[in-house]
Formats: structure tokens, C-alpha cells, sequence
């Protein structure tokens, strides 16, 4: 008897998870201007895509359209599960969108802001508590109303409030702007935890040195078009998805 | 949906408690309105005839500047782009923003009936005090349902500032006239004969069916339409 054990044939039916976003040649426009010409993309769950590219490329306009606030003119897109299309509503329950400016409420405090948020999407106080907590806005900070932070502190306020509405795909827009080294270090490891927890991130960025180290792969955006990276780029000494 | 209203409805109003915005800047200019109609018209006898007209216009001019700081804050850090995103029910919205509108308006109308009544040398009748109740009431829904779908849809707009008043006036009129005259009804007096004793308190309910009507339909369409108009803002 050989003493290795014969190893079972693998099923063959996989089960094979959908695309947290399935873009095919998606149209969008801004006014007249057609900002993404026909991209496709796909992200799979748990992913940490960087989206890369120069000014006006059309990243934010495919964060945009991701979060159902850009219409979609031509082609087909499915996020989470859904048809951008048919069923925004059903996609923004579980969607987190972090853009250039905060959604912060500047006469409402800290805490008062990401309770709100918060519990538009159902979270309790534990949960309020822990998103405040986690960006190190407990304390003295959670009473300050928003709109006397600095540019930094709120948009650490806006990271706790997408916390705390506990999103399945993260749109991160920029997000490092404004933060100083601390707050970019808390950034990152907010991204971290909130895949850990099973959430899909898509990230636009400039700083690519920080963003590539988080990213699991990059794309690059260019002329309303999505341009895959080579495996190099991205991952590979991670072991991440390329 | 009423969770969601409440929740908006209480954030407005927080929003409202911290800025003081009505206290220092909506009530000194309603009652600077009621001054200077005053001083416009110049006699007692004319104040007093034209009280309730003078009332209600302040009221909706004020309406004009709530419902402008109501979407303010909503667009100054891109909060309504967070609320679309969020998939907050849009009805549930635009119930708490019509109903922190109301409560705010409610305040100003108060302390506006002591203005006139000081001012105007205006009084009610005790038989109408129950019409002036219902009649502000059933207006200051009219206004806040009104005012919050037509700030909704100029939301987005460029030169929401000037377009606001030019889409809101026209479609208040209603509500102007209506609770107008109402209050002369509990006011006793109308029209250009001076102030009439004989007017009787029964003239004013027509009127206040017909701002029943003005809510309901405006409330309706709100709940329906805002949805919509968020998604176009």
C-alpha cells in the first residue's frame, strides 16, 4: 500500500462568487462630455482596487457610477448583485461613498454627525461608539461641532460615519487628502480592518505609494476607459488578487 | 419611513438648535417685515384691517429664507450626494424636513400673532381662537409640504437663491389667501369697509377646508415626487 493516501477528485462544480462590480462598456457623461467611454471592470469580492490615472481620466465619475449617482448611459452594470440601471435603491443600502467633500453637517458635533449617519443604516449605539473610537474621535473630539475641525480631522469624522453605516463596498475618493501621517496610517489600516470584515474597496488616488501598498490591484483609468496593470504592479508580494 | 423622518426631522432641527438661524436671522427679519408694512401704511385703522393679509406674508416670505438654509446645509459638504448614496428613503426625508420646517415655522408664527396683535393694534375674538388654531395649523403644513418639495427641486439648480422665491410664490398664493381669510374671520374684519364687527367666525372654515385640501395634496405629492427630484438634485 502506498503510503500516500489518494487525495479525493476536487468537485467539479465551484462555486464561483459574483463580481462585487461587473462594468461592460459602460457609457457615462457628464453634460455633453462623455467621461467613461465605454470601461469595463470587474472587482471580486474582498478586493482592494486602485484606481490610478491623471485628472479628469474618469475615476471619480466610475466611483460615481458605481454609487448610483452618475446614470448610466450605455452598457451593462451590476454591483453587489444589482442592475445599476433598475436597482439603485437595493445597491445603496450598501454602499459607502467617501467623495472630495465630506457629507459632514458643520453646526451638528462629531458624534452627533456619525450617529446620524449611522443610524440611517440601522447601527446601534455600540457601533456608533466603536466607529468614533476607532478613528480616535472619542473624547473631547466627539463633542466639537464639524465645522470647526481641520480639513483632517473631518475627514476622519466621514471615515467613522462610513463605518458605522457598515458598507459592503467602500468608494474612496481621494482619501488620503487632508490627512496628516497619523491620520493616513489610521486610513490605512480602516481599509485593512473593513476587508478583513468581508467589504470591497475601490480607492482613487494620487499617492500611490501608500495606495499601492494597500491595493490587492491596480488599474489605470484613462480616457473614460479602464486599463488593467500588469501583475507586477500590484499584490504580488503579498500574495494579492492581480 | 417614519423612522427615517424622525431621525431627519431631529437632525434638522439639532442643526437649527446649534446655528440659531431662525432665532437671529429669520425673526428679526420676519418682524422687521411686520415694522415696516407698518410704517408703510401709517394708520391704525388700516394695520389693523390688513393684520392677517400682513401676517401670512411674512410668514411665507420667512418661509422663503428656512427653506433656503433647510437645502443649505444639505449641499454645503455634499450631505445630499451622502443621503442619495446612502439609500435613505426619500418620503422619510421629505417628511422630516417638512416637519422640522413646520415646528420652526410654528415658532415664528407665534411670536408674529404677538407682533401683529402689538403692532397692529389686532385682536382675536375668543370664539376664534379655535379657527385661528386649525387655520395656522392646517397653513403651516401647506407651507412646510410646499416649501420642502419645491427646495428639493431647486436644490441642484444654478441661482437656487432667485429661483426658489420665482417656483414658490406663485404656488403659495393659495395658502396666502386661504389663511388670510380665515384669520379676518377671527379677527373680524375684511376687505375695504373697515373692521366689521358683523363678520362671522363661519366665514373662515370654507377657508380652512380648502388649506386642508392645499396639504394633503402637496403632502401626497411630496411623498411621491421627492424621490425623484433628489435623484435630479
Amino acid at each position: 500500500m502506498s503510503p500516500v493516501e489518494p487525495v479525493p477528485a476536487p468537485s467539479t462544480t465551484v462555486a464561483i462568487a459574483a463580481p462585487v462590480v461587473a462594468l461592460r462598456h459602460v457609457v457615462a457623461v457628464l453634460g455633453r462630455f462623455p467621461a467613461l467611454a465605454g470601461a469595463s471592470l470587474e472587482v471580486q469580492a474582498g478586493e482592494v482596487l486602485l484606481l490610478k490615472g491623471p485628472n479628469g481620466a474618469g475615476k471619480t465619475t466610475l466611483l460615481r457610477l458605481c454609487a448610483g449617482l452618475v446614470p448610466l448611459v450605455r452598457g451593462e452594470a451590476e454591483v453587489l448583485g444589482h442592475d445599476l440601471r433598475t436597482d439603485r435603491a437595493a445597491i445603496r443600502q450598501h454602499v459607502g461613498l467617501l467623495g472630495h467633500q465630506n457629507g459632514l453637517y458643520a453646526d451638528l458635533s462629531v458624534r452627533e454627525n456619525v450617529r446620524f449617519w449611522g443610524r440611517t443604516a440601522g447601527a446601534s449605539d455600540g457601533e456608533i461608539n466603536a466607529a468614533l473610537t476607532q478613528l480616535g474621535l472619542d473624547g473631547r473630539l466627539a463633542t466639537v461641532p464639524a465645522g470647526r475641525l481641520s480639513a483632517g480631522q473631518r475627514r476622519r469624522t466621514a471615515l467613522a460615519c462610513l463605518i458605522a453605516r457598515r458598507a459592503r463596498l467602500w468608494l474612496l475618493d481621494e482619501p488620503h487628502a487632508g490627512l496628516d501621517a497619523d491620520g493616513r496610517d489610521l486610513l490605512d489600516d480602516v481599509i485593512r480592518r473593513a476587508v478583513g470584515a468581508g467589504a470591497t474597496v475601490l480607492v482613487a488616488s494620487h499617492e500611490l505609494e501608500r495606495a499601492k501598498a494597500l491595493a490587492t490591484r491596480i488599474v489605470t483609468v484613462a480616457g473614460g476607459l479602464v486599463h488593467n496593470e500588469s501583475p507586477d504592479d500590484a499584490g504580488a508580494d503579498r500574495g494579492g488578487r492581480v | 419611513m417614519w423612522r427615517t423622518a424622525r431621525l431627519v426631522a431631529a437632525k434638522d432641527l439639532g442643526i437649527e438648535w446649534r446655528s440659531r438661524q431662525v432665532t437671529n436671522q429669520v425673526l428679526p427679519f420676519a418682524g422687521l417685515t411686520l415694522v415696516l408694512f407698518a410704517f408703510a401704511l401709517d394708520r391704525d385703522e388700516i394695520t389693523a384691517r390688513v393684520a392677517p393679509g400682513l401676517f401670512w406674508l411674512a410668514t411665507t416670505f420667512s418661509l422663503i429664507v428656512l427653506v433656503q438654509r433647510t437645502f443649505a446645509v444639505e449641499t454645503a459638504d455634499g450631505a445630499l450626494d451622502t443621503l442619495r448614496v446612502a439609500g435613505v428613503d426619500p418620503a422619510g426625508i421629505y417628511l422630516g424636513k417638512a416637519l422640522a420646517l413646520a415646528a420652526q415655522l410654528v415658532v415664528l408664527e407665534a411670536l408674529l400673532l404677538v407682533g401683529v396683535i402689538v403692532f397692529y393694534a389686532s385682536h382675536i375674538r375668543p370664539a376664534g381662537i379655535v379657527l385661528v388654531i386649525v387655520t395656522a395649523f392646517l397653513a403651516t403644513s401647506g407651507l412646510a409640504f410646499v416649501g420642502t418639495l419645491y427646495g428639493g427641486l431647486a436644490a441642484g439648480a444654478k441661482g437656487r437663491e432667485t429661483l426658489l422665491p420665482l417656483l414658490l410664490l406663485p404656488v403659495v398664493a393659495p395658502v396666502l389667501i386661504g389663511a388670510t381669510r380665515a384669520f379676518e374671520a377671527a379677527f373680524g374684519t375684511r376687505g375695504g369697509e373697515g373692521i366689521r364687527a358683523g363678520v362671522e367666525i363661519s366665514d373662515g372654515w370654507p377657508w380652512v377646508g380648502m388649506l386642508a385640501i392645499f396639504a394633503a395634496v402637496f403632502g401626497a405629492a411630496g411623498v411621491l415626487a421627492f424621490g425623484p427630484l433628489l435623484e435630479e438634485a
